[in-house]
Formats: structure tokens, C-alpha cells, sequence
């Protein structure tokens, strides 16, 4: 099919849509509510906002191009007066009910409505003197942060709340200028089924949706000379952060990363892929068991064993599955396996009083945040983890701190929980958890040594994946799923008796970790996903220790510290109970 | 937020309404229709029970339910009046018709008189313009009502 766009003709497939079809030809038009990840099958077109209009020959009004498919001989013009004229005024009538505060707004400098109000040069508001403004409560939770003043309606996290992640928490609400996005009855998240996987965030436009800010308090215990200060590096940060300081996606900054901590002023910078190798043994140990007691006949075996690493997913679960809450691992997340390592046998070879020891974490998640907020997390009031930091916070510390990050030369983690494995490193994306847990097993269980540890099968962005493994003999089914509206899919099915699984491994985010609700943000870009996924698999190959339970640092921990996987210690320290949140 | 506790009857009453519809998703505003008029009204927990039969979030019932000003979270009086503000009423003095109530009932558009006996709204034509302007009562409809008529018109509801 061959249309015409600003005077040069493509060739596009039946179906194609005229937005589409000037990407071909490296068109950009302008949008706002349209997002289409492809990768993992995230798309919004309400057809809402009407910035996308464009002009086509033989018709009397402008169309949207996201939702106008292309017909033969169709001609497109992108940028006529008429279409420019129209988007200022879509533009200037959105802004006439948006807050103008972006001087001190969170999302100031990758606001999508900022850019597009710099891109069609708005110099001017045409508004009443004195109009009426819609407002709203603001909604603080543990994670998120809803400042509904900035609400454009272009309704991307109703998209991701309930077609992607079916957790269903948030929907537009109301009508004309009242109208909002919101839980039920206009409740804070809290007193809603809001998971906190932040996908909602990850997608938002503006300032409406963003991220609990953590970063002045972290630089106020850093500043007091009576604490010490730690920090732990999830996996899939490195695979982010440099996006952040316009470095291609998929550069990993494990190094930089390093060394602009320490440069910060942390005392130790620790790696949470060395309590990923502690997951690994204790969430293997687990598994093994179960599948032993499986194979030995026992009926009442709860099989299969669901991973517990991603606090959304757990949360996720205690609210839709609480009829299932002994089938996941009891194996607390990486997150707090380090900081209950951390606060415990760590302080001790410190010789620092808990309490004064500050546990900071970063992560790709905003879950972390209510994670660690979790009473079953704490001592005597005391966290393990005291705060959570998204890589955006990260980021924005790094530049508050005025560190020139592309120039740091690499720095090491410290020693003793700063030592990983290529196990550790891949727990950040899809996939991953499982892969590493399949490594150590299969050694404990077929007491054989494993010649080929990259299990490809495992691998992949597909949203639902499944594999068996063979464990000399033994066949383990193996399920995958990544965002929650897939791991709703599998769970219905197990709940039916229509799978057969011994593992299955579930993160909340797309991609996994590496697209968290606490990461760059990927507008919208499929590839961004990608190479970050490539990424980790990237410092997978790189590293000498590829399997967990090889992780010196692990060895010594088990011998001076916890005695052996699920021991009395361990289980104390590293495993946990679930709740049932559906009332 | 005023709670309210639901029944048993009461429960199976929308059960029984929503496995009426066969429980689809897509009869939601049937079913709120049917609710509505079995209940008067829509209260957070009746919104409830409707989203779990109906497999679907209580955000997006909720949702339903302030989309359309048909749909009510407050009970209604006993004999609900509702106002036509459709164009030939409107221009007929509908309006002197609203606050004529507001003073005679004391209450707001959208409230309730104390006893419970009342209650106000606005709606956009019923189809009676030659009547116009247009008060219903409960299933009523008073035609061609004048401001002075209102007190005569609300004694013959006891």
C-alpha cells in the first residue's frame, strides 16, 4: 500500500497506522496519551489527547494518527499550518488546567509535557483570568506519589494498572472537569489492590505519578559522624543508570557505579547480587526439598514453588492468591537477605551498634520501598533496610553531588557481601532468578558438575515462557512469567490444575527487573528493555564464579555465620511469612 | 466515608442481579441499573460485591458509577424528585422550579430533606417538552408547574 507523507511516498503494510507509517520514514510526530511497548505488548491509544493530529487530503477534519489507519493513495501532512495551529491550541488548552510549577516539579527536565510545550514553542497560555483549576488530595504512600493537579488523563497508567498488570487499583473516575484517574472511591493507593510495582510511574507523561524521594535523608545520614553508612547495588541498576547520563541503553556502569558511591561518601558499597547467591542457596535448598519430599511420594508437597524476590509479585499475590500463600518461597528478597546480613553479622565484624548502622539500598524497584517498610523487616522498630532509592534517585544524587560520572575511572565493591556471581548478576531481568537457582540445584541435586551453565531456553522477553530441564535423568518443568497480567494467566492455570510446573519464576516488571517502575524512564522505546536485558547477560559471561553456591563469600558466610541453607539462623533471618491482604 | 453493612439477603440480591446478566462483565451497567433500583442507591459496598462477581476491579465499577449522573452513592427520599433542566424546560423557568424547592425542602441538588421523605436532583429531558417545565415525583410527572404551585404539589406526598 503506498501512501504520501509531507510530499514523500511509503510503502506500508495493510493495517499500518499513519503514525507508524511516518516512523518508517523517520517522522516523529508529535504525542501525548500514545505509548506502544512493544516489546512486552504495553500500547495506549485512547486517541485522547489530539496532539498526533495530522492532515489528510479529501478529509474535512484532522485525525489522530495513532488510531487512523492508512488507506491507499492516502496524503499525510505532518506539519501544515493548520495541523501546527491546532496542536498549540490542544497544547495551550491541556496546559490552561496544568499547575505551571515545573521550576521545582519532581519530573522537572523528562517531563513529556514540558518537552512537547518546548517543542511547539508555547509562549503564551490563552487563558481566563483567574480560571477555575481541577485539584485534588494529594495520595502519599510508602512508594508512590499521586499529585493528581498534573493529571492529563492520557490514561497510560490505567493501561498498565489494569491491562498489563490486571491489578486493577486505579480507572478514570468521574466526568468533565472533575474527571481523574483514581483507586476505587477515590482512596489513597494504600487502602487500595496497588502492588507498588510502579509501572503506573514508568509510564506517566508528567508529575502526576512519581517516586517517593529518599535522596535528602540518605545525604543527611550520610553527613552524621555517628553512623555508619552502606549501600547495596541491585543487579539491575548497572544495566540503567547510565542512561541517565546519556550513555547508550545497555552500557553497564557497574564500575562508575562503584566509584560514585564511594566518592558520595558511603563507608562500604555493597553488591545485592551477593545476597542474590544467598537467595540462590536458600530458595534452591528450598526447591530441592520440595521436589525430594515430591519424588519420595509425599502427596501434600506443594509443588510448584513460586519465587518470592519481587515484593510486587508478593504483594500481588498476598491480595489476589491468598488461598496459595504456602506456595511461594519463603525466601525473603534479595534486598532484605542483605540488609538482615548487613544488620547482624556485619555489624558485628564492624563493631557497630545496629542502630547505627544505615542501610541503604538501590534499586530498579519502587515496591522496595514499601518492602522495606515491612514490619516483619524490622527489629524492635529498627529496618533492616533503612532506605530505598530508585536508579532515578541515583541519579539525581550523583548530580546533586555534582560527581562528573562519565569520567570516574571503575571502582570495586567491598568485601565481605560485595563479591557476586554471574548467577547474582542475572537475577535483574526475566528469566533470570530461575536460571540461577537452576545452576546451583542441578548441581546438589545430580552431585554432577555443570559443563554448561547457560541455560538459552530460559532466556527471552516473552511474556509467559515455559522449559524443562533435565536433572540427570529427572525432568523439572520450569514456568516464567514476567508483569503481573502473566503471572495471573500461570497462577489460574496451576490454581485449575492445567500446568505441571516444579518452579516458576515471576518478576512484576516488563523485562523484569531492568524495565522496575524505578529505572529511566524508556518512553515508550522497546529497545531500551532490550539492551539492558542483553546487558546483564553481558557481565553473566564476564565473570569467573558463575554459579552461586561457588561464591567464596557465600561459603564463609554459611561456615562463620548461618551453618547451612535453612537452618534454624537462616530461617530466622532470611525467610518470611505471607499475609492475606484480600480483606 | 459513612460504612454500610451489608446483609445476607441483601448480598444474594445482587447476586442473584448479577447471575441474571450471566455474570458478564460487559452487563455492568445493567446490573447497576437493576442494583440501583432494588437498593435506591449505590453504596461503596454494594459497588463491591457487583466487582467480584463480575470479575472485575472495584475502580472500574466506581468508575461506571460516577460517569453516569443517573447512578447514585447517596440513598434517596422516599419520593425522589428530579427537575428537567432540558432545553424547553429550562427556558421555561425550570430554574425558579429548582431553588423554589431548595427554600421549600431546605435542602441542596442532590440531598436529602432529614426525614428522608425527599430528595433533589436535576436531569436532562424526559421526553415531555410540551409539558414543559417538567417536575417527576417518583414515577409522576407534574407538567406545566409554576414556583407558587410547589407547596400544593409536595402536600399530596405523605
Amino acid at each position: 500500500m503506498k501512501v504520501t507523507i509531507d510530499k514523500k511516498p511509503v510503502e506500508v503494510a495493510p493495517n499500518t497506522t499513519v503514525y507508524d507509517a511516518a516512523k518508517q520514514i523517520g517522522i516523529d510526530i508529535p504525542k501525548l496519551c500514545y505509548m506502544n511497548l512493544e516489546a512486552v505488548g504495553f500500547k495506549n491509544h485512547p486517541a485522547g489527547c489530539r496532539i498526533c493530529v495530522v492532515e489528510v487530503a479529501g478529509r474535512r477534519n484532522l485525525v489522530p494518527s495513532c488510531v487512523t489507519t492508512c488507506t491507499e493513495g492516502m496524503v499525510i501532512k505532518t506539519h501544515s499550518p493548520r495541523v501546527l495551529n491546532a496542536r498549540k491550541t490542544v497544547l495551550e488548552l491541556i496546559l490552561s488546567d496544568h499547575p505551571k510549577d515545573c521550576l521545582i516539579c519532581p519530573k522537572s527536565g523528562r517531563c513529556e509535557l514540558q518537552d512537547l510545550s518546548v517543542q511547539l514553542g508555547i509562549r503564551e497560555i490563552h487563558s481566563v483570568e483567574n480560571a477555575e483549576m481541577s485539584t485534588y488530595r494529594k495520595d502519599m504512600s510508602p512508594s508512590i506519589i499521586r499529585d493528581m493537579d498534573k493529571c492529563v488523563m492520557c490514561r497510560r497508567c490505567e493501561t498498565a494498572c489494569n491491562v498489563i498488570q490486571t491489578v486493577g487499583a486505579l480507572h478514570a473516575v468521574n466526568r468533565g472537569f472533575m474527571s481523574v484517574v483514581a483507586p476505587a472511591f477515590e482512596r489513597d493507593l494504600i487502602d487500595s489492590p496497588c502492588t507498588f510495582c510502579g509501572q503506573c510511574v514508568a509510564v506517566c507523561p508528567t508529575g502526576a505519578l512519581t517516586e517517593v524521594d529518599q535522596t535528602q535523608k540518605v545525604i543527611r545520614a550520610l553527613a552524621d559522624p555517628a553512623k555508619t553508612v552502606i549501600v547495596q547495588t541491585a543487579p539491575a541498576v548497572r544495566a540503567a543508570l547510565g542512561e541517565e547520563f546519556g550513555m547508550e541503553p545497555g552500557t553497564l556502569v557497574t564500575g562508575k557505579m562503584t566509584a560514585a558511591l564511594k566518592e558520595m561518601g558511603f563507608d562500604y558499597v555493597f553488591d545485592t547480587d551477593f545476597a542474590a547467591d544467598l537467595t540462590v542457596m536458600e530458595e534452591g535448598a528450598e526447591l530441592l526439598g520440595r521436589i525430594s519430599k515430591f519424588l519420595e511420594g509425599d502427596k501434600n508437597v506443594k509443588l510448584p514453588i513460586l519465587t518470592s524476590c519481587c515484593p510486587a509479585w508478593v504483594n500481588f499475590f498476598e491480595y489476589n492468591y491468598p488461598d496459595m500463600l504456602d506456595v511461594p518461597s519463603t525466601a525473603r528478597s534479595p534486598q532484605q537477605m542483605f540488609g538482615a546480613v548487613a544488620k547482624t553479622y556485619l555489624a558485628d565484624k564492624l563493631g557497630v551498634k545496629r542502630e547505627d548502622l544505615v542501610v541503604v539500598s538501590i534499586m530498579p524497584c519502587l515496591a522496595k520501598k514499601y518492602e522495606c517498610q515491612r514490619d516483619e523487616f524490622k527489629v524492635n522498630g529498627n529496618p533492616d533496610v533503612d532506605f530505598a532509592l530508585s536508579t532515578r534517585e541515583l541519579a539525581h544524587l550523583i548530580r546533586e553531588a555534582n560527581i562528573n560520572f562519565k569520567a570516574l575511572s571503575d571502582a570495586e565493591f567491598d568485601n565481605p557481601m560485595g563479591e557476586s556471581t554471574g548467577a547474582g548478576v542475572i537475577f535483574g531481568t526475566t528469566g533470570g532468578v530461575i536460571e540461577a537457582a537452576v545452576r546451583t540445584a542441578y548441581e546438589i541435586f545430580t552431585g554432577k558438575k555443570l559443563e554448561q551453565v547457560d541455560f538459552r531456553e530460559l532466556r527471552g522477553l516473552e511474556g509467559i515462557r515455559m522449559a524443562t530441564v533435565d536433572f540427570n535423568g529427572t525432568k523439572i518443568n520450569i514456568g516464567i512469567a514476567h508483569q503481573l497480567g502473566n503471572a495471573r494467566k500461570l497462577l489460574d492455570g496451576i490454581r485449575s490444575g492445567q500446568y505441571n510446573f516444579h518452579a516458576i519464576e515471576i518478576m512484576a516488571c516488563p523485562g523484569g527487573c531492568i524495565g522496575g517502575g524505578g529505572q529511566p524512564l524508556h518512553h515508550g522505546e522497546s529497545h531500551i528493555l532490550q539492551a539492558r536485558h542483553e546487558a546483564l547477560y553481558r557481565e553473566d559471561a564476564q565473570k569467573p564464579v558463575r554459579k552461586s553456591h561457588e561464591n567464596p563469600y557465600i561459603k564463609k558466610l554459611y561456615e562463620e555465620f548461618l551453618g547451612s541453607p535453612l537452618s534454624e539462623k537462616a530461617h530466622h533471618l532470611l525467610h518470611t511469612h505471607y499475609f492475606d491482604k484480600s480483606k | 466515608m459513612n460504612t454500610t453493612v451489608l446483609q445476607d439477603c441483601q448480598i444474594q440480591t445482587i447476586k442473584d442481579i448479577c447471575a441474571s446478566f450471566d455474570n458478564q462483565a460487559s452487563e455492568l451497567i445493567n446490573v447497576l441499573h437493576k442494583t440501583q433500583e432494588a437498593f435506591g442507591y449505590l453504596p461503596a459496598e454494594v459497588q463491591q460485591v457487583i466487582a467480584k462477581e463480575l470479575n472485575i476491579s472495584v475502580a472500574k465499577v466506581y468508575g461506571v458509577v460516577t460517569f453516569y449522573a443517573f447512578f447514585t452513592m447517596k440513598p434517596k427520599g422516599k419520593y425522589p424528585i428530579a427537575v428537567c433542566m432540558g432545553t424547553a424546560c429550562y427556558v421555561r423557568g425550570a430554574e425558579k422550579i429548582v431553588d423554589g424547592l431548595k427554600r421549600e425542602l431546605d435542602i441542596e441538588v442532590g440531598g436529602v430533606t432529614p426525614d428522608g421523605k425527599f430528595s433533589l436532583n436535576c436531569l436532562r429531558c424526559v421526553g415531555a417538552c410540551g409539558l414543559a417545565p417538567v417536575v417527576m415525583i417518583g414515577e409522576k410527572v407534574h407538567g406545566r408547574v409554576e414556583a407558587n404551585q410547589l407547596k400544593d404539589i409536595l402536600a399530596q406526598y405523605e
